[in-house]
């Protein structure tokens, strides 16, 4: 089989579409991943044992049964009971929520992380809960852990084809689709893969940057 | 001051000296099996400067943070300003304080720490203006107010806009005392607070720390193994052994001619 750049250029419409569905998947399942992943983190410090349980329980089920799983689940299940998404929200959801408990743990080193007297200054402030955590321990836990939640972006950005298998056609997705219907695979599965060097290798600069800043 | 010694009528518990502030009755904190304090007794008086001295290990930094509430008390009731710090009364009965008593409670009193304990994620004016607007609603304008005039009071005014990474130990010490001076407390608790410093940088902490004693009425319970600055500041000073006060009484009495013989052991030993 020769490299042909004429296929190159014919793949090239779907390979932009493609990458569009990639990066929103990765950027709005990343911004649910930071926001719930911090939700379980505070939620499994709580005192109250009926908060803290449950979402221990979630979280090492969701952690601990396969991604693929999860997707069939929240696109063929859920619609059963609740609204049917489309393609695209149910991966956003999946890649979300289950990035959500590595990043819960993440947090929860972070939060660790901060020293005891930063707790005992608050509460000798009077500082209420609300304040304490806004304030004082989330800025310190944060900036710890920012290169590690960067590298969870990166292992999304590997696992995202995996939408593609619930009809989210992401950039594989379209590689994959345009091969069975051309019986070209070489130029477009090359060209994908190249694109995730060029979206994550530089990605990754960006995490080491930013560790080289923030962690001291 | 406390009930088992023989020398309370020369001590701060008596009312002549004012209002009692401060008392800890039949108090009990134990750490597993390791009794920390036991059935202790004490008060303070409003004003007063207490020091509490004796060997590691015999509770004086405990009582600091039961009174901080970073510990709470297996047994007894520490009463401040007339409020039960640990405990509520709800239809006549006492039973352990909620969350939002404690706190009421606890805004009377101010912490300095052996480790300063700054946020290092603020500057030194927000690690000093935070709880007085976040705690207190004072007006931002006034809080920063505020906290220039405790800065000017600790010599670091101009140091107003660093992190508190960018201090010695020493100035990070003075500003943790303008914060904590910042919510106006009745008592101010003071944990070892030269103990983490270079020798060097001692003497202006407690300087610092002589001037308030000396300027306002704040109460103040003191830890601390400068026995020189104890002398200095305190109306009384409290001998600690193994959970209990084994003697009480001014600084002169205590440090030159004590009547426990554990007193003079553990002053000879330190001195």
């Amino acid at each position: 089989m020769n490299w042909n750049w004429d296929v190159v250029d014919d793949f090239m419409p779907r390979f932009w579409d493609g990458v569009l569905v990639t990066l929103q998947a990765l950027v709005l399942g990343s911004l649910l991943a930071f926001t719930l992943g911090l939700v379980w983190a505070i939620a499994q410090r709580s005192s109250k044992a009926w908060v803290r349980m449950p979402v221990t329980a979630v979280t090492e089920f969701i952690r601990n049964t396969p991604l693929l799983v999860q997707l069939f689940f929240l696109f063929y299940v859920v619609p059963e009971w609740g609204p049917a998404m489309s393609p695209l929200m149910t991966g956003v959801i999946g890649l979300g929520l289950h990035y959500s408990t590595y990043t819960a743990e993440v947090y929860r080193a972070g939060i660790d992380g901060v020293p005891k007297g930063q707790w005992e200054a608050a509460t000798a402030l009077s500082l209420p809960p609300v304040r304490t955590w806004t304030a004082v321990i989330l800025p310190q836990a944060i900036r710890r852990v920012v290169p590690a939640l960067g590298n969870y972006v990166i292992a999304m950005l590997k696992d995202s084809p995996l939408i593609a298998i619930i009809g989210a056609f992401e950039m594989l997705g379209e590689a994959r689709a345009y091969g069975s219907e051309t019986f070209r695979f070489l130029e477009p599965i090359t060209v994908v893969g190249i694109a995730f060097i060029v979206i994550a290798y530089p990605a990754s600069l960006l995490i080491r940057a930013l560790e080289r800043r923030l962690v001291r | 001051m406390s009930a088992d010694t023989p020398r309370e009528n020369a001590t701060t518990s008596t009312a002549a000296d004012g209002r009692e502030l401060i008392r800890f009755d039949k108090v009990t904190k134990r750490f597993g099996d390791h009794v920390v304090l036991d059935q202790l007794e004490f008060s303070v008086s409003a004003g007063k400067h207490v020091t509490l001295i004796g060997p590691s290990g015999s509770g004086k930094t405990t009582i600091l943070r039961l009174l901080m509430t970073l510990l709470r008390p297996d047994e007894g009731v520490i009463t401040v300003d007339g409020d039960h710090l640990t405990h509520e009364e709800k239809g006549g009965r006492l039973v352990p304080a909620g969350e939002k008593h404690t706190r009421e409670v606890r805004k009377k009193i101010g912490m300095v720490f052996q480790q300063f304990n700054l946020f290092p994620n603020m500057k030194v004016l927000r690690n000093i203006t935070e709880a007085p607007v976040h705690v207190l609603g004072m007006g931002k304008d006034e809080a920063e107010q505020q906290a220039r005039e405790l800065l000017e009071k600790v010599g670091l005014t101009e140091h107003i806009d660093k992190y508190p990474s960018q201090l010695s130990g020493g100035q990070q010490q003075r500003v943790a005392i303008a914060r904590a001076l910042a919510m106006s407390p009745k008592v101010l608790l003071l944990d070892e607070v030269t103990s983490a410093l270079d020798p060097e940088l001692v003497a202006g902490v407690l300087d610092v720390l002589r001037d308030i004693a000396h300027t306002t009425d704040i109460t103040m319970l003191v830890v601390t193994h400068e026995m020189n600055f104890a002398r200095d500041i305190s109306d009384d000073v409290l001998m600690f052994n193994e959970g209990k006060v084994i003697e009480s009484g001014p600084p002169e009495k205590i440090f030159n001619d004590p009547d426990h013989e554990r007193t003079r052991e553990f002053l000879g030993a330190i001195l």
